[in-house]
């Protein structure tokens, strides 16, 4: 565990976005080690979805540099990114409606299996990719719905197979982006074991609404506060910060007082 | 974890009946049908179908809609025209039974080169850069006459001496031979293809492009590859018309067969991999048969597409996979009737429609003829009040029912689909 605490596995250094005139990302400097469980948290507005876009490829930063074991990745195209070993989810789920939970999954490892666009092989031939498909259908619980297409899915399935598709390539650093989001607290709980599951061994950094999950599920915690991290540590040391305390409080009761 | 049972059938007896059946219809069909015009019609058919299931790797499978598929099916065609002339002249030496390959090959080469520049978009900008492409390579067939030949287009002569096996391309029913044998070989690879990895990938980024960026996969690329080999089959498609027909002209490369490409894909249905091939005997049957039946053949085109966009999205195939659903769950029965009522009270709004677009035709174009006119064995007179107070009955009498059918039919249907998804949760909870 010593060497890969040792070893980041995520770095931001520095890292501006700008929309036209607004700044949302003001400078924003983050090391994630590997193995880590990593929360963002931060006020509504505070950068945290951009800064996912950025770290995932789906926006360039303006300046700044962001490294994935060591190496450039700010700017490149998602696609690169992934296949760097970076692999994300989405807040709204983000799956392809018109195929078949298995589908969905078997598509998602492909290129990590290495079959690219292989048009001279049948998907029924790919043993490797279907048992790993099955592997994850199974991890997720959703092998009773094998054949269902994503679009007819519950919500709380939908979900699952969101995190499905993210972690099925086997990329080791993980953004999950609100993964409980919607869900009711019973299904917020299950949700969260399943997680801790399908990330063992993973890094792991996620935006999370819900404190119960942050201090459930992080090692350590990141307080974006208008675009900047004022604050990174356990969850203890962060919950005592007195900064944060002032910051996010202050915005949120800020935002509760515009509510 | 590797003892999961596998949902894999590869050897699916239902599959070899299917494919052993569409082999007996190719195989079958010219001898049932043994007309010339049936033999002529036939043979266009299977080009058709080549050409309709290509396109529907870009509509149905990538989500790409094409207004310059004709572009591929086109300049395959001239190319393999100019290699039977050569293959004629003695300059090439190639059997003329694999010239459609060289089409082939001229449909890729161009869909490589042009689709670079197309599937770097998606949506409405590829469909606008299609429809931009299919523009340029049209005006340039009038700009290049060497090789587009003109207005006259380019002619060849099939009939290649000596004769290999006795098959010498002159009668049409070995060229119907070769179709078919294309035209099977060419569906069994493009089903084949959905079954791959980059099949599979391309039905992902019709879904959801941006969530395939995200799983390791360049989108453009995906696309690129799709259009390259779905060019491929639309050359092999143009090359077997420029031998069935010996002759490519403009037209090929034009608009409106575009446009037939992408209306006879949709009316068969984009969403079944079978759907094309519906589509391409319609194609035939409305281009050669309905066009020499009525002038006003285009409108009733239009209009047929124009209902089935709105009522059937999912084309003649959708039809055909829904009522073999409810027949699965024996649902389909108790529809029947349903069915009848919108059948006749939809002919008996048309036979008014028809009546009254037919007259005017007639009143219009065969002026010389005098007003009286055959329609459907009745005599009618275009320029009287009673044939016109009729067919207006008729459309108007028809067209309530019609309404009135489809709505009780509506009820029915959405009951029986009720029926269905709780037998399947039912199902599924078992």
């Amino acid at each position: 565990m010593t060497d890969a605490a040792d070893r980041v596995a995520l770095e931001l250094r520095d890292v501006h976005k700008r929309f036209g005139r607004t700044e949302i990302i003001r400078g924003a400097t983050l090391k994630v080690n590997a193995g880590e469980r990593v929360a963002l948290i931060g006020p509504n507005g505070a950068g945290k979805s951009t800064l996912f876009n950025l770290i995932s490829g789906r926006f360039a930063p303006s300046s700044g540099e962001i490294l994935l074991n060591g190496a450039r990745i700010d700017g490149l195209a998602p696609h690169r990114i992934n296949r760097q070993g970076l692999a994300r989810s989405f807040q709204v789920s983000n799956l392809f409606t018109h195929l078949s939970v298995f589908e969905n999954l078997r598509c998602a490892v492909l290129w990590a299996m290495g079959y690219r666009y292989a048009f001279w092989r049948f998907l029924a031939s790919l043993r490797d990719a279907n048992e790993r498909a099955e592997q994850v259908m199974a991890m997720l619980r959703l092998e009773r719905r094998r054949d269902v297409l994503a679009m007819n899915l519950t919500y709380a399935e939908q979900r699952a197979l969101e995190i499905g598709l993210t972690i099925a390539g086997g990329a080791d650093v993980l953004l999950l982006d609100e993964p409980t989001a919607g869900m009711s607290q019973s299904e917020t709980h299950r949700f969260l074991q399943l997680i801790r599951e399908v990330t063992v061994g993973k890094t792991l950094l996620t935006v999370e609404h819900d404190m119960g999950v942050v201090f459930g599920l992080a090692d350590r915690i990141a307080v974006l506060v208008y675009g900047e991290v004022i604050a990174f540590d356990t969850p203890e040391a962060v919950r005592a910060d007195p900064r944060v305390q002032e910051a996010y409080l202050g915005a949120m009761a800020a935002q509760d007082g515009e509510a | 974890m590797t003892e999961q049972p596998f949902h894999f059938r590869p050897h699916n007896v239902g599959r070899w009946l299917v494919w052993g059946g569409y082999a007996l219809v190719l195989v079958l069909a010219p001898l049932v049908f043994s007309s010339s015009l049936s033999q002529t019609l036939l043979s266009q058919m299977g080009i058709a179908i080549i050409a309709c299931l290509s396109y529907n790797m870009l509509l149905g499978q990538g989500g790409m809609l094409s207004f310059g598929h004709a572009v591929y099916s086109g300049l395959g065609g001239f190319l393999a025209v100019h290699a039977l002339n050569k293959v004629g002249d003695g300059s090439l030496h190639l059997p003329v039974s694999l010239v459609p390959l060289v089409g082939g090959l001229a449909g890729l080469v161009f869909a490589a080169l042009l689709g670079f520049v197309t599937t770097r978009k998606s949506g409405t900008t590829f469909a606008m850069i299609t429809l931009g492409i299919g523009e340029l390579v049209y005006s340039m067939s009038l700009m290049l006459p060497e090789f587009f030949g003109g207005e006259a287009g380019i002619g060849t002569n099939r009939v290649v001496p000596p004769a290999v096996l006795g098959v010498s391309f002159g009668p049409q029913i070995q060229v119907y031979w070769l179709i078919a044998l294309y035209c099977f070989v060419c569906t069994a690879l493009m089903f084949a293809f959905t079954r791959t990895p980059l099949g599979r990938m391309l039905n992902a980024v019709r879904d959801n492009p941006e969530r395939v960026a995200f799983i390791g996969y360049d989108t453009q690329r995906v696309r690129w590859f799709a259009f390259i080999i779905a060019g491929l089959f639309a050359g092999i498609a143009g090359g077997l018309a420029g031998i069935n027909f010996e002759l490519a002209t403009a037209e090929v490369v034009g608009a409106q067969r575009s446009g037939a490409y992408l209306l006879f894909t949709f009316l068969g249905g984009s969403t079944a991999f079978f759907g094309p091939i519906i589509g391409g005997v319609l194609m035939v049957l409305a281009t050669v048969v309905l066009s020499e039946l009525t002038k006003a053949w285009l409108l009733y085109l239009g209009f047929a597409f124009v209902l089935m966009v709105m009522y059937a999205p999912a084309g003649v195939a959708g039809l055909v996979l829904a009522n073999l659903r409810l027949a699965a769950f024996g649902k389909l029965r108790a529809l029947l009737p349903g069915y009848l009522a919108l059948a006749l009270a939809g002919a008996l709004a048309f036979t008014g429609a028809s009546a009254m677009v037919e007259m005017l035709y007639h009143l219009q174009l065969n002026e010389a003829l005098g007003p009286v006119m055959k329609f459907g064995g009745v005599s009618l007179d275009a320029r009287g009040a009673a044939a016109w107070v009729g067919a207006a009955l008729l459309l108007v009498v028809g067209a309530l029912a019609f309404e009135a059918a489809r709505r009780r039919l509506r009820v029915r249907w959405d009951a029986a689909q009720a029926d269905i998804e709780r037998e399947l949760k039912r199902r599924e909870a078992a």
